[in-house]
């Protein structure tokens, strides 16, 4: 970089001051808007970030009134939101599992095996992401009515697992299309019968897809409030609380749940990236 | 064909291998001694590697037996098969390293940890990547990979090691020296390799045996020099080098009747009516003295490629191409015009029939 500048530098310093300002603009207009872009997305996070540490008057938490731990010592301070937390974080768990099992036989069965109706599994599988959620949610309620399923924490779990599962197939999918099935054959050919085959080959290297899928999945999920909304019956989760409790007043809690969750979110982001980066380093040492 | 010195390691028995209504393997039966280096030859889709798949366990035949000693492995699936595979695409495990790739196999048979490092360590050495075993495939080249795919299939000693195109995606120079080594390590070892490629230098380099294979059949089956010298049909002399093919009519024992009216002495070899008598172009003399057989002809190139001039002679019966060895010093060429004649020896002279079955003389990638 500094061997290529010396050159027109020189050349800058006989330029008049308009073109050196452009100069300067035009090296620098990248760097503003991505900054700016970056302020976009970010500010209301940090506004959650910084309101999670209010002191609020009343019972709304809209005005910045002074500094406080209160709210992150007592988390689960306000009635229900314990209970809210932990039905997400179950149901979270719970749908995601059972989702990426089945999402990840589907893609198999989808991508390797001819079979009637493959075609129709196909589109029907990524139905869930192309319809709107408000459909689906009311949809789902209307079958649960006509079928006289009680709606509460087992007709959310069915709700999450069914658009997990696209997710899931969708990314598990992608990474199947490029596998190499000779790997699987020179596995058996050393002596793997087929679930040993499936355990020490092709299981590993799905891994990437499956986890992305289940972690997307996870993180739809916690976050769902249409469907869950329709099928939730009595059944409170985290979203459904912040929806109710806004409507009364918004509790600093709230904002320490969010930031939590926030703060998990990028803590496995970096450690991802640390790892990756240490890896990398110690692959360029070996070679 | 030959009589079989060894007991086969692997025989098979009017194998036919149908995909819906391709037939891609037509009928082949074959023995395979024990401890010998077998290629299997042929054109893309000739069904070459459909045959190697079907021995290793990867396709089930449609008709026919296949016989790994005297065992009967139509059925079996590959791990219990006694046969070890060298992919084209090595098919090393990506997520593991070298050591855990060479030490798959023995580890699904239970080989003590013991043991197999020692074993594993001593196959690296022997293919030359002693100390690359804490690596990862990708870290290696193509060539190293290739030595790597070799190492985890040949450390179980297999009774069969079956090779498909194993050395296709290495450039020539690289080639050129796996060919060798892979023929020193056979040779260490003593197993049996079969060896499949689209290659016929590459197949006269390293095989004891050649089974040429055309549309799913065998079309000759002996051992290189045979092939070369003498070769059965037209689609063999085409693919084995390069062939002059005069087409003729059989007017005896010893002799060929030319379209165009020259008369040539060759051993038709009970062959009667429409053939085609063929030499090859080192074996024909520039000028008298090379032998019985004569044509005359005008030269229509010739091109100095160092080591031989290669010549092209307008002659009545055909086309003839001529390598003439540089031997002398000064390379004569003869000019574009010159009238030439051509001799060659009758012993030169092989027959095949004319069945309008020939062969291209370079094939691309094979398919699977």
């Amino acid at each position: 970089m500094s061997a290529t500048t010396a050159g027109p530098a020189v050349v800058t310093s006989r330029l008049g001051t308009g073109a050196r300002v452009w100069r300067f603009v035009k090296r620098h207009t990248l760097t503003a808007y991505a900054a700016l872009a970056f302020a976009y997305l970010m500010l209301p996070i940090a506004v959650v970030i910084l309101f999670s540490f209010n002191d609020p008057l009343g019972r709304f938490n809209y005005v910045w009134q002074g500094f406080t731990l209160d709210n992150w010592r007592n988390w689960d301070g306000v009635l229900g939101l314990r209970e809210a937390v932990t039905t997400s974080l179950e149901i979270a768990a719970l749908s995601t599992v059972v989702a990426t099992a089945l999402g990840t036989l589907m893609a198999m069965a989808i991508v390797r095996h001819h079979f009637r109706g493959r075609g129709t599994a196909n589109v029907l599988v990524f139905l869930p992401l192309a319809t709107p959620e408000i459909v689906l949610g009311a949809s789902l309620l209307s079958l649960f009515i006509t079928a006289q399923v009680a709606t509460g924490f087992w007709t959310i779990f069915v709700a999450h697992v069914m658009f997990i599962v696209s997710f899931v197939v969708v990314t598990v999918k992608a990474r199947l299309v490029g596998f190499d099935r000779h790997l699987e054959e020179a596995a058996m050919d050393l002596g793997a019968d087929e679930l040993t085959t499936f355990r020490k080959i092709t299981l590993p290297l799905l891994a990437p897809a499956i986890l992305a899928g289940a972690l997307l999945g996870f993180a739809i999920s916690i976050d769902d409030f249409v469907i869950t909304y329709f099928v939730a019956g009595p059944t409170q989760t985290f979203p459904l609380f912040v929806w109710g409790a806004a409507r009364v007043a918004v509790p600093p809690q709230v904002n320490v749940i969010a930031s939590a969750i926030f703060l998990i979110a990028v803590t496995i982001a970096v450690v991802n990236v640390i790892i990756a980066s240490l890896r990398a380093g110690r692959r360029q040492q070996g070679a | 064909m030959t009589s079989v010195e060894q007991p086969a390691d692997v025989r098979l028995e009017s194998v036919v291998k149908r995909f819906d209504d391709v037939v891609a393997v037509d009928g082949i039966s074959v023995e395979i001694p024990r401890g010998s280096f077998f290629a299997l030859l042929g054109p893309s889709g000739c069904g070459k590697t459909t045959t190697l798949r079907m021995i290793g366990g990867f396709e089930e035949p449609t008709e026919g037996r296949i016989f790994l000693g005297d065992r009967d492995v139509v059925g079996l699936p590959p791990y219990k098969r006694d046969v070890n595979t060298v992919f084209q695409s090595y098919a090393l495990f990506p997520h593991m390293t070298i050591e855990e790739n060479v030490a798959f196999g023995l580890e699904r048979r239970g080989v003590p940890k013991g043991e197999r490092h020692g074993r594993v360590a001593e196959m690296l050495e022997l293919v030359g990547l002693g100390g690359f075993g804490k690596r990862k495939p990708r870290q290696l080249s193509g060539g190293q990979q290739q030595r790597v795919a070799l190492a985890r299939a040949l450390v179980n000693q297999p009774r069969v090691l079956l090779l498909d195109e194993p050395l296709g995606a290495l450039d020539l120079k690289l080639r050129k020296q796996m060919q060798l080594e892979l023929k020193r390590i056979q040779h260490e070892v003593g197993l049996t390799f079969v060896h499949v490629t689209h290659d016929q230098e590459e197949a006269m380099t390293m095989a004891d045996r050649i089974a040429v294979m055309n549309r799913g059949r065998i079309e000759q089956l002996g051992p290189p020099q045979e092939l070369y010298e003498r070769p059965a049909t037209a689609f063999v002399a085409g693919f084995l080098g390069v062939s002059n093919l005069l087409p003729g009519t059989v007017e005896g024992p010893d002799a060929i009747r030319l379209e165009s009216g020259e008369l040539v002495r060759a051993d038709v070899g009970g062959r009667t009516g429409r053939v085609a008598a063929g030499v090859r172009p080192e074996k024909i003399t520039l000028g008298p003295g090379g032998g019985e057989n004569e044509l005359t002809g005008t030269v229509s190139e010739s091109a100095y490629i160092g080591v031989a001039t290669q010549i092209v002679v307008r002659t009545p019966a055909g086309v003839v191409q001529v390598f003439a060895q540089n031997v002398g010093t000064g390379g004569h060429m003869p000019t574009p015009g010159t009238a030439v004649t051509l001799t060659w020896a009758p012993e030169a002279t092989f027959v095949v029939d004319r069945n309008g079955a020939s062969a291209g003389d370079d094939s691309e990638e094979e398919d699977t």
